[in-house]
């Protein structure tokens, strides 16, 4: 059997899944002061009368760094960054203790500028004055070569608790999101830390040793032990596991449209052929952008409990809430509402909804019914709105190539999947709206535990072979060899299939699981100087996508 | 974070799958460390940079501005329309607001290829700038455009696309035609009869430095603008300018560029030629978008950048000195050129030979175009290919006055169809295009 936990903002839903079906479900509400005893009691009610033997597989999604981000909790971290010729790197300053160093390495990996070792001896003195203990280490183009994150590394080794560096992060290029997410990383480590190995330690306790795997932002899982390294992959796992739990209800060679709609926001992802849409860099929430893996996820400020008013006569909904809906004893009127007004919901105080929205009614000189009929089609609108805007602005994705160009594909949903309390009355509307096959995600509850349960180990490699300069290198992996001038794209391909097996299994993926590996870029170009050729540059990019795992389809059915 | 003073648009195509063939200059490789380094800096993340897809451009937008022989499926691929597609994406989102200014970076380049196209011509098929522009006079209705190419190649493709055009000053700077292909752009160069110094030229000794390229654009191009008035500036980006590239000879550096384009403030740069794609394009291209959008560019210089050895001789400076002083003085006398070159309704005859390098072409012409003072002229062209075709090619202008639209017709109606193997008719002001 295995578990699943998504602690979200509001509620923790949590279950109990045997091959065959649900065996328990859990939802209760989150205590943001003290996440650890939220987890702990969800895994109490799951456990009780259960062997924890009988447990193979405990997935866990958080807010935890989330919420340290938010309430600006973190650790100070020292920053070394340098940079070369281009922006001035003090433009991605992460605040105090950022320190702008010597050294640069061009595009090609090339050193033009050597690390000096006194000038980073001495910052590092600064800082064990001022108590860091945590550093991060960026230098631009790492990702080619990074050999000057490590000599720095090596210089502040004896100097500090744990030291972060950039070209760990990711193999994609892009100085500015490699120097905050490897800041990020730094600065939630100590409380990631200490915080699961309490967790690991209580479920220990309780007879459960099976190993822990995080939920990520790509909708995959990593181990507790490797997720140390990047503590700040967890950040909106949240949104990650509700898109998971939708996967098993689209259909194979088919786009569908996934809406999980809250009590504040509405979150819009999108499956093609039953995976999830990825953002091609990372993570970006307005300002922030990193280079965490993540689901290609927007959310707009219209949920159930979202604030309906007037102005001049038009409908306004959200983007604020003020509490539940008056049918639950809150202060303003909200959509749900306007369904209790329509008598699709139920087990609420509907006086108290028809009030509120009578008040709308009669500014707007309509019955009670039709203006609850016309906020819950307002509230569709905006939705589906936003969604065909996220659409359209996806296929307008620049491309590089001309067989890009030209074979470019386009999404074109035929389903939409909704998620969240009020979804089953939202499918109805919408199908008749915008006559798109809509459901509602059958235990749409706890669809998001589900999905944390079943999300399968997720993760990406990002080759370069330069066969003028004789070397294949994936430095996010710590892998470099020497190749001939002959090293072809089926070599280099193997190279990736072996470094991406390595690496799944390395974060905790069991073997079953790991055949979903796939080519996501390939590029080749001739080296050529002085009208001859020099030599190759090839590039790949492979992933395990994220999916669910093997055994459990049944369940769902 | 970084938030750019203009907003500014970028079309990114560097055709990684397109060459002319494996070892030609004009090939896969040309953009890529250019989009590490734009990658890497993380342009694309700031606020108020919006990078766009490009189009496809249309045979009837090539038809605008050009004479495809035989036709436009023929002589281009897919990568050209794509890449003459992005310079028409970013005009879009100039003339539509939604950008203050825009860059295409985009390849193959096409400044060399002239209004009849038989084929390739200095790595050029057709040309993505005056497609460009003759679209943004079609679609948005905008009168005058000022083209500056800044291509160490004469841009001798739109030179003579717009060579009898009033309401488009075309200005190139590039190395000395007796010393670089393709050979002209001499200062005495100044457009057709009709058009007298709306076709600017001046030539540049070899080891001209940054600091005679920025002494022109303030002494020759800039006032020239500022007169002409133009209601969009286009800069033809060429960047094998730069002390590093493999075919030019000169000494400009990325500073240099970013503040050319400080200086001259163009509406829309189109990428040309640059073949130094290690050591100039990434940090050039850099410094035209900093530019571009208002953001500090002090921090892009090569590695390898040393001004002391950069410096130009006294006597580079003293000939740029006098060409600018040459061509200012042609600028000044247009009004009186244009009155001096003939009496209203005569028609004027000018013979021409062209070679392709590219395609392996040799081409004659023999033009004729209408004087007038009422607008740019409408000419025909008799234009024999070898190999290729024997054409007849009439224009009549966007601009046209009424004697110019009619004569045009005249010309079309009386050509003879045995004599040639297409007779072509441009009617810009009916944005018409046709062939018997």
């Amino acid at each position: 059997m295995i578990i699943g936990i998504d602690v979200g903002g509001t509620n923790t839903d949590a279950v109990l899944l045997s091959s065959s079906r649900i065996e328990k479900k859990v939802k209760v509400p989150t205590d943001s002061a003290d996440l650890f005893n939220t987890i702990l009691s969800c895994f109490t009610r799951l456990l009780d009368n259960i062997d924890p033997k009988k447990i193979k597989r405990v997935v866990i999604s958080t807010t935890l760094t989330t919420n340290a981000i938010v309430q600006q909790n973190m650790n100070p971290v020292g920053m070394f960054v340098s940079a070369g010729p281009g922006i001035d790197p003090i433009a991605f300053s992460t605040g105090e203790h950022y320190y702008c160093v010597s050294g640069s390495i061009n595009h090609r990996g090339r050193e033009k500028a050597p690390v000096n070792t006194m000038e980073i001896e001495d910052i590092a003195k600064k800082l064990k004055k001022t108590g860091i203990e945590y550093i991060g280490i960026v230098s631009k183009f790492c990702v080619r070569n990074p050999s000057h994150e490590i000599l720095i590394k090596r210089i502040l080794n004896k100097h500090f608790k744990k030291i972060f560096m950039g070209h760990h992060v990711s193999g994609n290029l892009n100085f500015p999101r490699r120097i905050a997410t490897t800041h990020l990383n730094a600065a939630v480590f100590s409380l990631h830390k200490s915080f699961f190995e309490a967790v690991k330690l209580s479920l220990k306790e309780k007879g459960l040793a099976v190993p822990i795997q995080i939920l990520k932002a790509d909708g995959g899982t990593m181990s507790l032990e490797s997720s140390m390294a990047f503590p700040g992959q967890t950040v909106l796992s949240g949104p990650a596991a509700s898109i998971m739990g939708a996967i098993p209800y689209a259909s194979k060679k088919q786009d569908a449209i996934v809406l999980d709609v809250g009590g504040t926001t509405t979150d819009i992802a999108f499956l093609v052929d039953k995976a999830p849409l990825l953002e091609p860099l990372g993570i970006q929430r307005g300002r922030y952008k990193s280079l965490i893996r993540s689901l290609q996820t927007d959310s707009i400020g219209i949920g159930g409990d979202s604030i309906v008013r007037l102005k001049n006569k038009e409908l306004i909904i959200g983007p604020d809430r003020k509490g539940p809906a008056m049918a639950f004893g809150g202060p303003e009127p909200t959509p749900t509402d306007a369904l209790f007004v329509l008598g699709l919901m139920k087990d609420g105080d509907k006086e108290n909804a028809q009030k509120g929205i009578h008040k709308i009614a009669k500014e707007l000189s309509l019955t009670d019914i039709e203006a609850a009929d016309q906020i819950f089609k307002k509230c569709c609108s905006i939705i589906l709105k936003k969604t065909f805007e996220m659409i359209d602005k996806l296929n307008s994705k620049p491309v590089y190539t001309v067989h890009e160009f030209l074979e470019g594909y386009k999404i074109s949903p035929q389903k939409i999947l909704l998620l969240g309390g009020p979804a089953p009355y939202f499918a109805k509307k919408i199908e008749e709206l915008y006559h798109i096959k809509t459901i509602a995600v059958p235990e749409s509850s706890v669809a998001n535990a589900i999905g944390a349960a079943l999300a399968r180990t997720t993760c990406e490699v990002s080759l370069n072979a330069d066969t003028e300069q004789g070397i294949v290198s994936a430095h996010e992996e710590g892998f470099a060899e020497p190749i001939s001038k002959t090293y072809s794209k089926d070599d280099l391909i193997e190279t990736a299939l072996t470094l991406l097996k390595e690496k799944a299994i390395n974060l905790g993926a069991d073997q079953d699981n790991i055949d979903e590996m796939e080519v996501v870029e390939f590029q080749q170009f001739n080296i050529v100087r002085n009208f001859s050729p020099r030599g190759k540059i090839l590039r790949i990019k492979m992933q395990i996508k994220p999916g669910m795992i093997k055994g459990f389809e049944k369940i769902l059915l | 974070m970084l938030k750019a003073l203009h907003k500014t648009g970028l079309v990114f195509f560097p055709a990684f799958d397109w060459a002319i063939d494996p070892t030609h200059p004009e090939r896969e490789e040309r953009l890529l460390y250019t989009q590490d380094q734009v990658t890497e800096e993380g342009i694309f993340d700031i606020n108020g940079i919006i990078e766009y897809k490009p189009d496809l451009v249309t045979f009837q937008d090539i038809q605008r501005a050009h004479f495809c022989v035989p036709d436009e499926k023929t002589i281009t691929t897919q990568s050209h329309l794509i890449s003459a597609g992005g310079a028409k994406a970013i005009a879009d989102a100039v003339l539509n607001k939604e950008v203050k200014n825009g860059f295409a970076l985009v390849r193959p380049p096409g400044h060399h290829s002239m209004r009849v196209s038989h084929g390739g011509r200095g790595f050029c098929h057709i040309n993505m700038e005056a497609i460009m522009v003759e679209y943004i006079r079609s679609q948005y209705g905008i009168k005058k455009i000022a083209i500056i190419d800044t291509d160490c190649h004469h841009g001798d493709g739109t030179n003579d696309i717009f060579w009898h055009d009033p309401d488009v000053l075309f200005i190139s700077l590039h190395q000395d035609g007796r010393t670089l292909y393709p050979g002209s752009g001499f200062p005495e160069e100044l457009g057709g009869p009709n058009a007298k110094g709306s076709n600017l030229n001046i030539p540049l000794p070899p080891g001209t430095s940054t600091e005679g390229y920025l002494y022109v654009i303030r002494n020759c191009v800039l006032p020239a603008i500022e007169e002409f008035k133009p209601d969009i500036i286009v800069n033809s980006a060429g960047q094998d300018n730069h002390y590093t590239d493999p075919l030019t000879n000169m000494n400009f550096s990325a500073q240099g560029y970013a503040e050319l384009t400080t200086l001259l403030k163009p509406d829309i740069a189109v990428l040309e030629g640059g073949y130094s794609i290690e050591g100039a394009l990434p940090y050039v291209n850099l410094g035209i978008i900093l530019a571009m959008a208002g953001l500090d560019y002090s921090g892009v210089v090569e590695p390898d950048f040393n001004p002391e050895q950069l410096k130009q001789s006294v006597s580079v400076t003293d000939k740029i000195k006098k060409t600018t002083d040459l061509v200012n003085s042609y600028w000044h006398q247009k009004d009186a050129l244009r009155q001096r070159s003939g009496t209203p309704g005569d028609i004027v005859t000018r013979h021409r030979e062209i070679f392709y390098d590219t395609a392996n072409i040799f081409e004659r012409q023999k033009e004729k175009v209408r004087i007038c003072q009422d607008c740019g002229g409408c000419f025909e062209i008799d234009s024999t290919a070898s190999p290729g075709h024997h054409i007849l090619a009439i224009h009549i202008p966007i601009n046209a006055c009424k004697a110019c639209i009619e004569t045009g017709y005249q010309f079309f109606d009386q050509a003879d169809k045995n004599k040639f193997d297409i007779v072509f008719l441009q009617d810009r002001p009916k944005d018409l295009y046709e062939i018997k």
